[in-house]
């Protein structure tokens, strides 16, 4: 076989023929003939190199350097550049635009990956494959170096607070059940994610399910127990499935079970579901729920820690609290607590919901702004509109407007600016988006799962909803503000669990930050964002309308009239505001007023 | 898969488990994986998978292992599939509808050739 010392591809897909593939490919022979190379580079033709936007296009090897915008004017120069000097013509190579790993796991560099860091990586239903990725070597740390006091301790040490949402130390929660005398001890994995639009957790158990059970089963060597469940809604039933399997599978490679890795430490697993009420995912809840009994909770103390399920002491943290966990002993607490802030250590999960260009599951360190987390991370506001609020913390969390946006998000600073760090969930709303109905929204969702225990949130709930339905309906009374901040104080005051003391916050937030909102649809009877259907009216504009009859055809309750080329009219008391015609308008005739 | 008694027995099966991986890898095999969380599912991942299986069956495709993994948070762009060939670099399609994957499955698994429309460049 001849020898060459360098291989040119030509992309001679049709996109680049038509560019003049062919005619940059005989330049450049003639090019090599006429500097005598052309017994040194073998050129072939292939297909796609890059992508054929920017064909004609070659790729040499074996450097590896991809030169893009071709003209045969240009092969004298690359020629005598790159295969007689040896130099590599940088005019023409390509922007690499390589599909790497990195590049894709973390979209922006300001994400990094704890938790999240095997999900779309790893087959979630293969434990060799997490084994491969360090998988249970944390575990085996443990069990063979430590002591339960000195796992505390690193975890103490880490910072790591509970990422369900209160922030509780994760270390100290796990030092007061380690200090209970009273057996068995239970750890329980709190998997019941309710809130709209947040799936930091189903995404961990679906695609890294063994970090939560090592996670377990590190905190039940802590803690001294020998029993866990975990508690997930049956709403994600391949989380359940995937979980189970890698549960089974741990079994039988004896990583649950008896004599774990020859410690003498037995722990095994058992997977909960819930029935899908959203109360479940506060605490005694929960434990009541996998008891048996109905999902409601009860006072605190005792803490569960002291008395929790089937009354005996408990330790309930969330799926990402457990997912950190092994990572924190195998890299060190030093390494976790040298990531955030002062106070709040570490990375955090996020599900970007909303009005953001790329909606979905981030990990960043605490300490980011939210201005970095929706323009940077997020890509910035859909079709460029202006941001206006961001809640956080799901239904129990708040709005905050555009003033917190240089906000660095951390739990102390998000608690100390009236919303709540929550699970993970960010809801991003822009300038089309109404307050009010924002905060009837997730009333609407709270009232609906307040479990009825207690009546200020039974009851209370209820009115702030028909009050804010009322004010959306148009048929705000001028008391309704004052009513509305007397009734979130009481509910705050004295629900009895979190779900109730945390329902009347983006009641609480909004008319904080956007209280001319509410004013404008009770003084006035005008939605500022031209959302609330009572409030608005769609008019056609004399003059741009053509009377091409598109609106009066597709109007689905005939409230369009008007002759053919003439300035139609809507009716308003017809009009159901559904906003087709706008839709179907060519030529934008239509306002909303 | 055998079980795991001693720290030892651990180390013993990450390095088999790395050893398979490696093995994938030069053996020239192609591997596909199909993002299977719940975003994957609902935006089609099932049907995918499937008209991934068909063509692989039709075109009697060999030497490709067909697996599936979670989430890797760019749901807006799933149904997510990847392809590694042999030691190339793993290359991420997104928004894969059955009839892209039947290309993908003809153009760059079988024939080497990138379906450049629907890679996910960051």
């Amino acid at each position: 076989m001849k020898y060459y010392r360098s291989h040119v591809l030509v992309c001679v897909d049709p996109e680049c023929l038509k560019k003049g593939a062919h005619d940059v490919m005989d330049a450049f022979q003639d090019e090599l003939v006429a500097q005598g190379l052309i017994d040194e580079v073998q050129v072939l033709e292939t297909s796609r190199i890059g992508g054929c936007d920017h064909g004609p296009e070659l790729m040499v090897y074996p450097e590896g350097v991809h030169y893009t915008n071709l003209t045969p004017d240009d092969m004298p120069f690359l020629v005598e550049e790159h295969f007689l000097k040896g130099r590599i013509a940088q005019k023409f190579v390509a922007e690499e635009k390589a599909f790497t790993d990195e590049e894709l796991s973390a979209p922006t560099a300001k994400e990094i990956r704890v938790v999240l860091r095997n999900c779309g990586k790893i087959d979630p239903e293969n434990i060799e494959d997490y084994i491969a990725e360090d998988g249970y070597q944390a575990l085996g740390k443990v069990l063979t170096e430590n002591t339960p006091e000195q796992v505390i301790e690193t975890v103490l040490n880490s910072g790591l607070k509970g990422r369900g949402g209160a922030g509780f130390p994760t270390g100290k929660k796990w030092e007061f059940c380690r200090a209970s005398k009273e057996t068995p001890k239970y750890v329980i994995c709190n998997a019941d994610e309710g809130d709209p639009g947040a799936f930091m957790n189903r995404r961990v158990l679906e695609g890294d399910p063994h970090s939560v059970i090592e996670g377990m089963i590190i905190a039940a060597y802590a803690i001294g127990s020998n029993q866990g469940y975990v508690y997930c809604r049956a709403e994600y039933p391949i989380a359940v499935k995937t979980l189970r399997i890698a549960i089974n599978q741990a079994r039988s490679m004896g990583l649950l079970g008896k004599n774990i890795l020859g410690s003498g430490f037995d722990f095994d697993l058992e997977v909960r579901m819930g029935a899908g009420a959203f109360v479940c995912g506060e605490e005694t809840a929960l434990m009541a729920s996998i008891e048996g009994n109905r999902g409601e909770p009860r006072p605190r103390p005792p803490f569960p820690a002291v008395k929790g399920l089937f009354a005996k002491p408990s330790n309930i943290n969330n799926v990402e609290t457990y997912a950190n966990i092994p990572q924190i002993i195998l890299r060190g607490a030093d390494w976790y607590a040298s990531m955030g802030t002062e106070k709040s250590k570490g990375t955090k999960t996020f599900a970007l919901a909303g009005d953001v260009k790329h909606t979905g599951l981030i990990e960043i360190p605490f300490g980011l702004t939210l201005r970095e987390i929706v323009y940077d991370v997020g890509g910035g506001i859909k079709d460029d509109k202006k941001f206006k609020a961001v809640q956080t913390g799901g239904p129990m969390g708040g709005c905050l407007p555009e003033a917190y946006l240089d906000l660095p998000v951390d739990y102390e600073a998000i608690t100390k600016a009236g919303s709540i760090m929550g699970s993970g969930g960010l809801v991003i709303m822009d300038e089309d988006t109404c307050m009010v109905d924002i905060a009837r929204f997730f009333m609407d969702f709270t009232q609906d799962e307040s479990c009825g225990k207690c009546t200020p949130c039974r009851v209370g709930t209820r009115r702030i909803l028909e009050i804010l339905e009322r004010i959306c309906a148009g048929k705000g009374k001028p008391d309704d503000i004052e009513t509305l901040e007397y009734l979130c104080a009481q509910i705050r005051e004295d629900s009895l669990c979190g779900l109730g003391q945390g329902s009347p916050n983006p009641v609480v937030t909004t008319l904080k930050h956007f209280r001319d909102e509410y004013e404008a649809h009770i003084f006035e009877k005008r939605c500022p964002a031209k959302v609330c259907k009572a409030l608005i009216r769609y008019e056609i504009i004399d003059g741009i309308c053509t009377g091409c009859t598109v609106c009066a055809r597709n109007c689905p309750v005939g409230a369009i009239s008007g002759e053919r080329r003439q300035t139609h009219v809507i009716d308003p008391d017809i009009c159901v505001r559904c906003g087709i015609c706008k839709q179907v308008c060519n030529f934008n005739a239509i306002v909303i007023n | 898969m055998s079980t795991i008694k001693s720290l030892d027995d651990l180390k013993r099966a990450k390095e088999e488990a790395l050893k398979k991986r490696e093995l994938k890898a030069t053996s020239g095999a192609a591997q596909v994986i199909v993002g299977m969380g719940t975003c994957g599912i609902a935006a089609g991942a099932r049907d995918t998978m499937k008209a991934i299986l068909e063509t692989i069956e039709q075109d009697s495709i060999t030497g490709v292992i067909v697996t599936q993994t979670g989430c890797i948070g760019l749901c807006e762009r799933e149904p997510i599939v990847q392809v590694i060939i042999g030691e190339q670099p793993k290359v991420t399609y997104g928004k894969v509808t059955p009839e892209v994957a039947r290309k993908i499955m003809k153009e760059h698994v079988k024939a080497g050739k990138i379906v450049s429309n629907n890679v996910i460049n960051l």
